[in-house]
Formats: structure tokens, C-alpha cells, sequence
């Protein structure tokens, strides 16, 4: 039984994922390519080290957009605003990091914790706007996303820009000195027999982004705090009733998702920037609600969904050298997201009613010694 | 335990007009279990004939197979006389078979008239003749006394006119055989007598009525004949003026029942919990509840009576911390409990069944070991500090399936596989195995079979003799008699009276409940 639950598990993302490919298909067909060939490029350009270590680069921050999305999504609370909060919240960070005199790891967790307050603090006033104004948190977040991206520009271009040397026209904050970032583990690569070649180094946020990964884990389906989250998410009255507070569970739910949603810039920053730019990577919370989604809110299930996103990314990259637009895996997203639901829904329904067939037998069987009882 | 005699079938002297419908030895299998099983059902042209029965044992798989929707897998199945084989409900309705679902299938932003000729419109040409079908409906109307206007919008319309307009949909498609599903569950009690009403009259135009329900007064005011199913079979065809409400109760289940009467006092003189000029508004500044007053003792059974929504649920939310106080206090014990939190509350030992277990109970998806848990996630055995303790939920959660008999094929099958009944037995064994010192149970056996609810009036019996003191609010005033130590009535927000279950009859106490003897100052 359990053995059947986990290959059906599988059987949703893998008919998502070959119904997917179908409609790309057919998209480059349309444009008069073989899809054949596209496919084959992007699996061969996949493969190579260094692309490998570009999708994991790519995931890492993928895969904490999507847990901050997911949290969310486990009481019914659509933080569409991971956008803005990881967005302002590597800014403030950076910045402080980059000032603060203090020593080595120190620095670092002091970046650390500034992301994650700031994020919090982002995605907490849309929880009290629900809370005390009733506002619903989509709405909020998507304007929050707004007020931040100009607040952020606002504060890097007249607070918190370093005076640039001359001929240097890229606005951003000062560097975070190489103590207090987190260093590439291409050393451990090497130590297995990897040798990444040269310009490719895997980011040393990895183990921390797993970390994340596990505390996210054991906090929804584990503890006390968890079981109040998925029950409100499952039936919100019944949730009340037994005593859960649901003002103050959207409340901690919005800081905790915006908690973690502050982290989300921080591979990139610590692995890549190492400052906040003009041009920081942009787009990885919209990303992160595609990944929880695709992932259904499962750290196992997202870390996937980040994998497969980072490597139709880069995998994409070969395809403009052949004439073929790479926009094509924008339409795959897409393509997968649709079948995801599609396939998951399918699969639910047929879960569900093997389900009341098996409670049934079980029932009929049972039903005349259990009898009335008096 | 005394099991009924055998019934004689009834009807066997009417052998020599044709039977309307007449099915024999039908049975469907489904994987695993037989849900009719040999049936035999003779239905006389003209009747009212209602087939009674517990959840799941086979009435609605049965329509199903008289409609079209399942084929049976054996057995013959003959109308008017003639053999037929239905492999749609069109081939049903050919053959002049019409049914009214428990869920009504109206298009709400569509006229009467609309709705009714939806799927066979009339034509005249290449237009829908609406005249002629108005006219047509207003016929039907005026036939079988249903008043309707065929241009009203369905959105307009009360619940008992919507049912109505079911019925002229399928009369309007040429039925003469009328199968109406629970047809009394969605309506208040003067559309019920509306219907019966109607149901009348069609039978004197000739038509037949085929009516499924558990409600047992309905069925013995209706009917002419009651067939009883038990665990797919037909058990017993009966005549109504023969047999009583308990006869037909004993049928469905197979054995005696236990009475709701609890009748040796347990009452005592500790205060289990005391409001005190209890008072609630509604958002709006309604007063909804007034001053509410009285106290439950350990060992006692208080029990509400009133018509809903006169300030029962108010009542409760406020007893749980779901509804601010406008004013008033709230005791449990000694303890001021008014502004305490829900999950204050029910740590300090208030448990609750809610009314509507699907929507307030239970988490349909998840495992019943969750379900389990649901108000009792803070204290063992289900947690352990700021954690889970699956094992000690999964554990408990087998005790309670082991002695309140809920039937589940595990702990860890998911909520929504298990019947009405073994949900409510579930629930109340969560809240019963807890040790509660006051329980609020909130219409504790609604839509629930007998079986079910004999379960639970017994605990709530024995739970009471251990001093559990109750907050009883039914809807069945048979339960709320036979129960309760002491009956208030409610009424728009107030308690009205203080009656007596020993000496009160349901007649008495229907006159309370709608206001009739306001006057009547509570004692």
C-alpha cells in the first residue's frame, strides 16, 4: 500500500513532465525546428559540469523562494510579496553587513539575521493589515512588492551607494569583505574528484539552503506549531474551534514566510555580488510560487521543482547558438506548472476514491460484528 | 436482546393490479462490498411508498439502479409490467420515471419556465415555443395542486418552491413515477407539510411516488406502503398504520434499541459551569443573545430547546471563546473563564461536539490520528511540549476507534473515508476519552443512523453518571426529553421557559419553542 502510494506520488510529476515536453513540442514545431533537436542540445549542455553547478547555483535560491512560498500556502496564505522582501531585505543586509566592524562568521550571521528581519518585518505589515484591516494578502503583498522595489532603489541610489572611483558607473553598497562571506565549495568538489572548470564554483550556501530545507520540514509536519499551520490551512472553522487563533497564526505564518523569504537573495549575494547592485538577480520570488507549486509544498517535492527550474534555465542558454529562441523554456515552465496541477489533481481524485473503496471493504466486513452498540 | 418477529410483506392482496414498479432479486456489487443484495420491491400504481433505511444500507444505490445510473448487476426490473433495461436515466425517464435529487440542479439566474423546459425545449420551428410551455406548466400546476409562476426567477424562489420546480421538471417530461431522494432534509417544518401536501395530490392524479428517507414521522405521515432496507437487503415491507416510529427504528437496525431516557437522577450540587446574564451582539449591534442565565452541574444535563436560530449557536460560540461577551459572566467551577481564549478553554476541560461535524470537526484529508488530536493538540498524548508525538496520537486515536466502535480500516485511513456516523463517533470519542468536566454538544447525533446515535446517548449517559456535566442542543426533541435533566427553551436570544423532561411532551414543548407561551416566565 505504501509502496503503491509512493509510485503513484511519482506518477503525477512524471506524466507532468512528459505532457509538458509534448506541448514545448509542439511550440518549436510551430516555429519549424525539431523538437528532437532542442531537446537533445539542452540535455547535452545540461550535463556538463560546469552547467550542472549553474543549476544548482540557480535552484539554491529557487528552493528557498519556494519554501517561503510553500509555509504560506500550508494555511492558505499566498505571499505573492517574496518578490519585494528578499529584494529590500539584501539590500538592508548587504549594506549593514558590508559597515559593521565585526569579525568573520560573526558578520555573517549578523547578514543573516538583518535579511531575515527585514523580510519578516516586509511581509509582517501584510499580516497585520489582514489581521486588523482585513485585507486580503494578495492584494497587499503584490502593492508591498511595489512600495519596495522603489524603496529599495530609493534608499541604494541616495543612502546607501559607496562613492565609486571614477569610471565606475554601476551603482551599489560596499563589499561585503571576503571574511564574511560564505566561500564556494569547489574545494570540496575537488576533494570528491569533481573538477569544475574554470569560472564555474558551487555556492557555499548549499548546506545552509538543505538546513533550511529540514527545519522547514520538521517545523510544519513535526511540531505543535506545524499541525495548528496545515489544520487552519485544511478547514479553518474546524481550526478555531479547537482552539487555534487564526488571527495570530497568519500573523507568525506571514513573518515566518517573509523570514525566510529575506534568506532568498543571499546565495547570490554571498556566492556571487557580494554587495547589493542595480543589477541584483531579480525575479527568484515569483520563481519561488512556480517551485512551491510544481514542488506541492514539499521540501523534497520543491528542491526538485528548483532543480528542473535552475536546469531549464541553463540549459536553455545553447539553444539562441542554434537558432532556436530560448524563450522555449519559458513556455515549458509554463507548460510544466499547468500539468503539475492538472496531473496532481487527477491523481488526488484517484487517491481518494481507492481511499472510500478501501474504507468501504473494510466497513462491509466489519459491519456485522461492530452491529449497535448498546 | 429481542429481535423482531417476521413482517408480513404487505400489499400481497393487491396482487392483481399491475405493480407501478416492481424489481426482484436486484443486486449491485461494488468492489468489496454488496450494496443491494437480492432486493425485492413491489411499488402499486398510485402509492406512496417510502423505502427507509440507515446510511449505507443500499436506498441510493437502489434509486440509482430504478434511474438508470447503475445497471444491476443481476435481477429483473419491470415497470408497468414490462421488462426494461436502463442504461441512462433517458431510458428511465422514456419509461416515465422522474427523480427529484436531494441537491437541487436549478439554474438560479433563469425563470421557472426556463428551468423547466431546460434540456427538452419545446419547439416551434427553429424557436422555443414559451408559450406553450407555459401554458403546459400552468396545466401541470393547476393539475396536481403545485403552485408555481413559470416567470419568477429560481433565485427568487424559497427552498420549498425550488423543490417545487423540481417536480414540475420532471412532470413536464412525462413522469408517472416520482423518486424523490431525502426530499424533506433541505426544507423547515411548514414546506415539509407543503410537500406532503403536494405528494397527496399527485397520488390522487394517479401518480406514483417513490420516497427515500430516514426521518421516521415523515415517513409514517406520508406514506402508504415502507419498504426497510438493511445492509442492502430489503427486510420488510410494511403498513404504516401498523406499525410505530420504534417498530420501523428496530427494522433498520436488527435489534432493540436503547431508549434516550436517563431517567435515575445524577444530578449534584457542584457547579460544573454558570452563566450569568450572558449577553452577545451581533456585528451589527443586534442583541442576539439576552442576559442568558443558568447553571450546569456536575452530573447534569442541560438541555436547549428551541427553534434554529433563535441564539443557540451564539450561545455556544460564546460558551467556546469564538464570540466576544457583550456582557454577563462565565464560569467553569469557580474560575471567571469570559476572557479566556478557545484554547484556554478547552485545556481547562471543555469539550465540544459541534454541530456540523464535516465543517467545524474534522479535517476531511488528513488521517484520523490528526483528527484525533483537532482541539486536544496541546496535551498528551497527542503533544509533548512544542511537539508532535505521532506515536502517542496514533496510539490513542486506536483507543478511541476500539471504544466508541468507529469502523475504519486504521487510524491512518484519511477523515473523509469513513460514513456520517463513524465521523460523529470519532468525534465523540475524541472529546469523551479526553475526561472532560463539561461538555457542549451541539446536535450530537444530527444525520447520523440509529445505530450511531444510540452509541452516542449512551455515552453521553455513562459520562454523565461520572459526573460530565452537558450542555445539551438538539434539534430532535425526543433526545433533548429523553436526555436532559433540565429543559430550557430558547427563544429570539432569550431563555423563555424552564420545563420539566419528566412531565413535558413534544407537543408542549413545540409550543414554547415558537414563542407561543412567552409569557411563561423562566423558573
Amino acid at each position: 500500500m505504501r509502496l503503491r502510494r509512493i509510485l503513484i506520488g511519482f506518477l503525477a510529476p512524471v506524466s507532468a513532465l512528459i505532457l509538458a515536453l509534448a506541448i514545448s513540442s509542439v511550440a518549436v514545431l510551430l516555429i519549424h525546428k525539431s523538437p528532437f533537436t532542442a531537446f537533445k542540445l539542452m540535455a547535452q549542455f545540461g550535463i556538463r559540469t560546469d552547467s550542472l553547478i549553474f543549476t544548482v547555483n540557480q535552484a539554491i535560491p529557487l528552493f528557498i523562494a519556494g519554501l517561503a512560498v510553500a509555509v504560506g500556502f500550508k494555511m492558505n496564505l499566498f505571499n505573492i510579496g517574496v518578490e519585494g522582501q528578499y529584494t529590500l531585505a539584501a539590500l538592508l543586509s548587504a549594506y549593514v553587513g558590508a559597515i559593521t566592524p565585526v569579525p568573520g562568521v560573526l558578520r555573517i550571521i549578523l547578514i543573516l539575521l538583518v535579511a531575515m528581519t527585514v523580510g519578516a518585518g516586509w511581509a509582517g505589515v501584510a499580516g497585520i493589515l489582514k489581521v486588523t484591516r482585513g485585507i486580503h494578502e494578495v492584494i497587499s503583498t503584490i502593492m508591498l512588492n511595489f512600495i519596495a522595489f522603489g524603496f529599495t532603489s530609493y534608499l541604494l541610489a541616495n543612502h546607501l551607494k559607496q562613492h565609486n572611483p571614477p569610471g565606475d558607473f554601476v551603482i551599489k553598497t560596499k563589499e561585503i569583505p571576503s571574511s564574511g562571506l560564505i566561500h564556494s565549495l569547489n574545494p570540496v568538489l575537488r576533494a570528491l574528484g569533481v573538477h569544475p572548470p574554470a569560472g564555474a564554483s558551487l555556492y557555499g550556501f548549499l548546506p545552509l539552503a538543505l538546513l533550511i530545507g529540514l527545519l522547514y520540514y520538521v517545523l510544519v509536519w513535526r511540531t505543535r506549531f506545524g499541525y495548528d499551520l496545515r489544520a487552519t490551512g485544511a478547514n479553518p472553522d474546524a481550526a478555531s474551534v479547537s482552539g487555534i487563533d487564526p488571527r495570530g497564526m497568519i500573523i507568525k505564518t506571514m513573518l515566518l514566510s517573509g523570514a525566510i523569504a529575506g534568506i532568498v537573495g543571499m546565495p547570490d549575494l554571498f556566492g556571487l555580488y557580494h554587495r547589493y547592485t542595480i543589477d541584483f538577480v531579480t525575479g527568484l520570488g515569483f520563481s519561488g510560487i512556480a517551485v512551491a507549486l510544481v514542488g506541492r509544498n514539499h521540501p523534497v517535492g520543491i528542491a526538485f521543482a528548483a532543480l528542473l527550474f535552475g536546469f531549464l534555465d541553463r540549459s536553455a542558454q545553447i539553444l539562441d547558438l542554434e537558432g532556436i529562441p530560448k524563450e522555449i523554456t519559458i513556455i515549458m515552465r509554463g507548460a510544466i506548472i499547468l500539468a503539475v496541477v492538472i496531473a496532481y489533481e487527477v491523481v488526488r481524485r484517484v487517491v481518494q476514491a481507492q481511499e472510500v473503496r478501501a474504507a468501504a471493504e473494510r466497513t462491509a466486513r466489519l459491519a456485522p460484528e461492530a452491529g449497535v452498540a448498546a | 436482546m429481542r429481535s423482531p418477529g417476521p413482517v408480513p410483506l404487505a400489499g400481497g392482496s393487491m396482487a392483481d393490479t399491475v405493480p407501478a414498479v416492481e424489481l426482484d432479486n436486484v443486486s449491485k456489487r461494488f468492489p468489496g462490498i454488496v450494496a443491494n443484495d437480492g432486493v425485492r420491491l413491489r411499488v402499486r400504481a398510485g402509492e406512496v411508498h417510502a423505502i427507509v433505511g440507515e446510511n449505507g444500507a443500499g436506498k441510493t444505490t437502489l434509486m440509482k439502479i430504478l434511474y438508470g445510473m447503475q445497471r444491476p448487476d443481476e435481477g429483473s426490473i419491470r415497470v408497468g409490467g414490462r421488462d426494461v433495461h436502463f442504461r441512462s436515466p433517458r431510458d428511465a425517464i422514456a419509461a416515465s420515471i422522474g427523480m427529484v435529487h436531494q441537491h437541487f440542479m436549478l439554474a438560479d439566474n433563469l425563470t421557472v419556465l426556463e428551468n423547466v423546459v431546460l434540456g427538452s425545449e419545446p419547439k416551434r420551428g427553429v424557436v422555443i415555443d414559451f408559450e406553450g410551455a407555459k401554458e403546459r406548466i400552468r396545466d401541470l400546476s393547476g393539475t396536481y395542486g403545485l403552485p408555481l409562476r413559470p416567470d419568477r426567477l429560481v433565485e427568487d424562489l424559497s427552498v420549498g418552491e425550488r423543490q417545487r420546480v423540481e417536480i414540475i421538471k420532471v412532470l413536464y417530461r412525462g413522469a408517472r413515477i416520482l423518486i424523490l431522494d431525502e426530499p424533506t432534509a433541505v426544507l423547515v417544518p411548514h414546506e415539509v407539510d407543503d410537500l406532503f401536501q403536494h405528494l397527496r395530490s399527485l397520488k390522487e392524479e394517479g401518480v406514483t411516488v417513490i420516497f427515500i428517507s430516514h426521518k421516521l414521522e415523515e415517513v409514517l405521515a406520508i406514506a402508504d406502503t415502507i419498504t426497510v432496507m438493511r445492509m442492502g437487503r430489503t427486510v420488510a415491507t410494511v403498513n404504516p398504520m401498523e406499525v410505530t416510529r420504534r417498530d420501523l427504528a428496530e427494522l433498520m437496525v436488527g435489534s432493540e434499541l436503547p431508549r434516550p431516557e436517563t431517567r435515575e437522577s445524577t444530578v449534584t450540587d457542584q457547579v460544573a459551569m454558570e452563566l450569568n446574564g450572558l449577553t452577545v451582539q451581533s456585528p451589527e449591534g443586534r442583541v442576539v443573545l439576552d442576559h442568558i442565565s443558568f447553571t450546569i452541574h456536575r452530573g447534569e444535563v442541560v438541555g436547549i430547546a428551541g427553534v434554529q436560530g433563535n441564539g443557540q449557536s451564539e450561545l455556544v460560540e460564546a460558551i467556546m471563546g469564538l464570540q466576544p461577551l457583550a456582557g454577563g459572566r462565565l464560569r467553569l467551577g469557580q474560575t471567571d473563564i469570559a476572557e479566556w481564549s478557545t484554547r484556554d478553554r478547552r485545556e481547562a476541560g471543555i469539550g465540544y461536539i459541534p454541530e456540523d461535524r464535516t465543517e467545524r470537526g474534522l479535517l476531511l484529508a488528513a488521517p484520523l490520528w490528526e483528527n484525533a488530536m483537532l482541539g486536544h493538540q496541546t496535551s498528551r498524548p497527542f503533544a509533548r511540549g512544542p511537539w508532535i508525538d505521532a506515536d502517542g496520537a496514533r496510539e490513542r486515536t486506536g483507543r478511541i476507534v476500539q471504544q466508541y466502535r468507529v469502523v475504519t480500516p486504521g487510524v491512518d485511513a484519511p477523515a473523509y473515508s469513513l460514513s456520517g456516523g463513524n465521523q460523529q463517533k470519532l468525534i465523540v470519542g475524541r472529546e469523551m476519552i479526553a475526561g472532560p468536566g463539561v461538555l457542549i454538544a451541539s446536535q450530537p447525533t444530527r444525520g447520523v443512523d440509529v445505530g450511531a446515535q444510540a452509541a452516542v446517548w449512551d455515552q453521553i449517559r455513562r459520562a454523565r453518571v461520572e459526573g460530565l456535566g452537558v450542555l445539551l442542543i438538539s434539534a430532535d426533541l425526543e433526545e433533548l426529553i429523553g436526555l436532559s435533566d433540565t429543559l430550557w427553551v430558547i427563544f429570539g436570544g432569550r431563555l423563555v421557559a424552564r420545563l420539566d423532561p419528566q412531565t413535558v411532551t413534544p407537543e408542549e414543548l413545540g409550543t414554547y419553542m415558537t414563542g407561543a407561551h412567552e409569557e411563561a416566565a423562566a423558573g
